[in-house]
């Protein structure tokens, strides 16, 4: 293979650098996908949860033989104030067979595993190359500048699978910096119990596990979730929250994180657990206000490189998989008619517009903005709805109708004077 | 070995965690870099000090800011919380150096 010059570059060994990568190698095209990390996934973090639908649109059959830690039976929803927890929680024998709904996952390995599929199919992984910069010829992004020496290496399209802190979308001119509102930042930890102690505090099987979405005290009352995955013999678990309101509060995310560990209904989960890891990644939740320009002459932008999250469903993976997939769609059409401008990668735009990616962004757009400028629903509902409930549940001794009465005083008081109507009809509105 | 006890038993957590996180540093080269240490002064908040996650920005006694890059896990929270000053040069590390997640 010359290396000066390929059909495709690709910058990023990630969920979507590589779900780009492999279509295009099926198709035929030469195609480079170059990763700053020793191995694809040594730079990556996730939550851990990956789904099986997006996998499967690109490896048929995937969970025979990817590395998965556990399929997701079950979700929690917890909120936490200081000293409660009050939760939904649902579970269904439906995730528990073939071809099941979602996986926990270690990106370090599933990224390794996923990258060797497209190595399979003929794209050539270079490991240990930073991309320096970009490649210009006639106003056209032509290739990259790479690895210590500068080498340039040249393709009719460069793919931008660089992450969540993408600084040659930047370079590309399709980015401006972002604003601390827009990245979330996120601390993680791995935590070592053992298969069994797992299986029995979850209250799973063996390969089976469960997920919970932690709200309130697990983020310091910040706007944000904290959670908890189940792996195999191990527990995800981390917390975070916009980089504005990290700086607006002083907080630090690991302290934090440690924090929620603390807390009595998340500890006993945790005890006795080693420790086996520790990582930090931002998210890119700016969502559809602070999305880049996604195409150029002779680039696309895809997965966080994009801002390609929902981070109210907790999507991000599945994005990136399938925003790759669609880029390479693309490129494949633009190869057929031998034009790379800007006009015919705006094909990768329409494939966005056509799928839920562009559309789910568009339904969501308003959310985190309401969300914060309504503190009180992360912090005083769930506090009043802790303190109804021990009033409920505690018997002693107190007439009913006075009980019900100190309740309903207690919901009221939560929410502000004739706001919680418009706030509900709004609400319900923007995801409409 | 680093327990979930010792992680939250004191401030010291951090540095335990950050202590069992493998790395590759690059001994040649320092791949962020405060731009004006001078600018720092001009900055009441110094948030890169409370906001990175990895204990990277130590206030020093003159009020200035100090960075090390060996413990940085390559986020590019400075860079962007440094908004109203710029003050952070930030690169990635070179190719197969830096932060290496054995799990991620």
């Amino acid at each position: 293979m010359s290396l000066e010059r390929v059909d495709v570059i690709i910058v990023g060994a990630g969920p979507a650098g590589v779900a780009a990568g492999l279509p295009l190698a099926q198709s035929g095209l030469e195609v480079v996908i170059l990763e700053r990390g020793g191995y694809p996934g040594s730079k990556n973090v996730m939550g851990g949860i990956l789904y099986r639908q997006p996998t499967e649109a690109l490896v048929p059959g995937f969970w025979r033989e990817a590395p998965l830690e556990r399929a997701i039976i079950e979700q929690r929803y917890v909120v936490l104030t200081e000293d409660s927890a009050i939760g939904l929680s649902y579970r269904t024998q439906a995730f528990a067979q073939e071809p099941y709904n979602a996986f926990s996952v270690m990106r370090a390995e599933w990224d390794r595993w996923f990258a060797q599929q497209a190595e399979a199919a003929g794209a050539f992984i270079a490991t240990g190359m930073t991309v320096e910069d970009l490649v210009w010829r006639d106003g056209a992004i032509a290739g990259v500048k790479a690895g210590e020496a500068g080498d340039e290496l040249y393709a009719d399209v460069v793919v931008l699978a660089d992450g969540a802190n993408s600084l040659l979308a930047q370079k590309a001119g399709l980015h401006r910096e972002w604003h601390p509102s827009e990245q979330a930042l996120v601390a993680k930890e791995l935590i070592r119990l053992s298969e069994e102690v797992i299986n029995e505090r979850f209250n799973v099987p063996p390969g089976l596990g469960v997920a919970m979405e932690v709200f309130g005290q697990s983020t310091a009352g910040l706007l944000g979730y904290g959670f908890i995955y189940t792996n195999r013999e191990t527990l995800s678990i981390g917390t975070g929250a916009l980089l504005s309101d990290l700086i607006e509060s002083g907080l630090n995310v690991s302290d934090m994180l440690d924090q929620f560990k603390r807390h009595p209904a998340i500890a006993p989960l945790l005890e006795g657990g080693e420790l086996v890891e520790y990582s930090a990644h931002l998210i890119p939740e700016g969502g559809w206000h602070a999305m880049p320009t996604l195409f150029t002459d002779g680039a696309v932008v895809v997965g966080d490189a994009a801002g390609f999250v929902n981070p109210i469903s907790r999507e991000g993976s599945n994005f990136a998989m399938i925003s790759g997939k669609l880029a390479a769609e693309a490129i494949i059409e633009a190869k057929q008619s031998g034009d790379f401008s800007a006009a015919s990668l705006s094909r990768y735009q329409e494939l966005l517009e056509e799928s839920f990616i562009l559309q789910d962004l568009y339904t969501i757009r308003n959310v985190t903005p309401f969300v914060h400028q309504r503190p009180y629903l992360l912090r005083d509902v769930p506090a009043a709805l802790a303190a109804a409930l021990r009033d409920y549940l505690t018997v002693d001794g107190t007439p009913k109708t006075v009980k019900y009465g100190k309740i309903a005083r207690r919901l009221q008081a939560a929410f502000p004077p004739g706001r919680t109507l418009r706030d509900l009809l709004s609400g319900a509105r923007m995801l409409r | 070995m680093v327990t979930v006890d010792d992680t939250i038993k004191d401030r010291a957590g951090l540095e335990r965690k950050l202590a069992i996180t493998s790395y590759n540093v690059d001994p040649s080269r320092a791949h962020i870099r405060i731009i004006d240490p001078d600018v720092c002064l001009q900055c009441e908040r110094q948030q890169c000090i409370n906001c990175c996650p990895a204990a990277c920005y130590a206030p020093q006694p003159d009020g200035r800011v100090l960075f090390s890059y060996e413990g940085c896990v390559e986020c590019g929270t400075c860079r962007i919380v440094c908004y109203e000053f710029h003050n952070i040069e930030w690169t990635y590390p070179r190719g197969g150096f830096g932060v290496q997640y054995r799990y991620g």
